[in-house]
């Protein structure tokens, strides 16, 4: 099943040519870009690994592509979010975020069901990789 | 112009290499070079020469014609104070303009922005510098700082190699120009082969002559809103005959450091004469008095006349 988080999810995955537009439009706003991977798709985990420290005082988007790549080669088999952090005043907060890179098998989720009180169901989500250790779920 | 790529298939477009010219907005900046820049003729033939290669690949790659961008690494050799670092940002312009490099700006480092301090430092800091480079131009600053003969597990090392495979790999996306004095950057080259091979513009930066170093004096003062009165004009240019035979002579640079001195007296001397109403003039003038009270001056002035 495959993982929609973020802008452009649900389009066909982005080329680099194309991450390469975006990225560029984020430093031509003056946002600082930065590189996150993880391999645990739960939408509800927001602590991704970041890659480096974002990166500030960048002029052009090949910058972030040198990173990118280098950070497909080791983690190529896990999930990797490009955010760019808008640190203006009013706004100070990511301002994009989107996939660029995902593992070749997504698993999809597992929904659990829980009979509650008075027959109510609760429901679970749980993604079939975090059954493995981190770091050999994708592999 | 227009039909100047759509139909380059069809029957082969007639290209005008001065209507490009004008197009790319590229003689402007060789003009400013021209005008701002005094002397320094072998450095403005090499940059008109790139220029020019630069623009036929333009004209021949709206053609369909095979256009492989040339190498464009550069190093720039010359003493002290003969504008490497000026000609440098121009040349970042320049490079731009020409569609060469994508943003033209520079980044201008030495070896402290690119060498760490202990191991595994090295790598990041490199990279770090490498990436805000991209899409622009890479100046470093007495690049021969980068190795350290003398010791081996010197880490600037690390980075001449992280530095030459950025070189090679991403030779479309930054230019990396090395400036630094002609005798050490020649034994650097000759230590690293590889920056050798991969820098094709060895640019040397001659002296300035008495004539150039005064008309760059001027123009100097000219851009702080001062001007040089007569006397001062001809006192300046014997503070620059004399000033060239003293030690740590930095060219255009001694002469900036002179100027500001004579700034300092003249404002001394503006304070000292009381209180007056000042005209513009006097605010604006530079008398032969400021230049003549340095120290150039006392030293030789018993000796040599």
């Amino acid at each position: 099943m495959r993982v929609t988080q973020g802008c452009f999810s649900f389009l066909p995955d982005l080329t680099d040519d194309q991450i390469l537009i975006q990225v560029q439009y984020c430093l031509e706003q003056g946002w600082a870009v930065n590189l996150e991977f993880t391999d645990d798709p739960h939408p509800r985990n927001t602590y991704w690994e970041m890659w480096g420290l974002p990166m500030f005082d960048l002029k052009d988007a090949k910058g972030v592509l040198m990173e990118l790549h280098a950070c497909r080669k080791i983690y190529g088999d896990q999930y990797i979010r490009l955010s760019a952090f808008d640190s203006n005043h009013g706004w100070e907060s990511v301002r994009i975020s989107f996939i660029v890179n995902r593992p070749k098998n997504e698993d999809g989720f597992h929904l659990d069901r829980t009979e509650g009180q008075s027959r109510v169901q609760r429901y679970t989500t749980r993604a079939y990789a975090t059954d493995r250790p981190e770091g050999k779920r994708y592999t | 112009m227009s039909e100047g790529g759509a139909a380059a298939q069809a029957s082969p477009p007639k290209i005008n290499l001065s209507e490009e010219f004008a197009e790319s907005g590229v003689g402007p900046v060789l003009q400013q070079l021209d005008d701002e820049l005094v002397g320094l003729a072998p450095v403005k033939q090499r940059i008109r020469e790139i220029a020019a290669l630069l623009l036929v690949g333009r004209v021949r790659s709206k053609f369909g014609l095979v256009s492989q961008a040339p190498t464009l690494h550069m190093s720039f050799t010359g003493n002290p104070g003969t504008g490497k670092t000026t000609v440098a940002v121009r040349m970042a312009e320049i490079l731009h303009r020409l569609g060469y490099v994508r943003r033209g700006h520079l980044v201008a480092v030495t070896r402290d922005d690119l060498v760490g301090q202990y191991i595994g430092h090295t790598a990041p800091k490199t990279k770090e510098v490498l990436k805000k480079a991209m899409g622009g131009v890479l100046f470093i600053d007495e690049a021969y700082y980068l190795y350290r003969q003398e010791n081996e597990r010197d880490y600037g090392q690390e980075s001449i190699e992280i530095l030459l495979q950025v070189m090679e790999n991403n030779r479309d996306d930054l230019v990396v120009i090395m400036a630094g004095y002609a005798d050490k950057m020649d034994r650097f080259f000759h230590s690293n082969p590889g920056f050798r091979s991969r820098v094709a513009h060895h640019i040397d930066f001659p002296d300035y002559a008495d004539a150039d170093l005064l008309a760059i004096g001027e123009k100097m003062i000219a851009a702080l809103n001062y001007g040089l009165s007569l006397d001062a004009k001809l006192a300046l240019a014997e503070y620059i005959s004399l000033r060239r035979m003293q030690p740590l002579f930095a060219n255009a640079r001694s002469i900036r450091n002179a100027l500001d001195r004579a700034r300092l007296r003249q404002a001394n001397r503006l304070f000292a004469a009381g209180d007056r109403d000042l005209s513009l003039d006097a605010l604006t003038t530079i008398e032969a008095g400021d230049i003549r009270q340095s120290r150039v001056f006392q030293q030789t002035g018993s000796s040599a006349r």
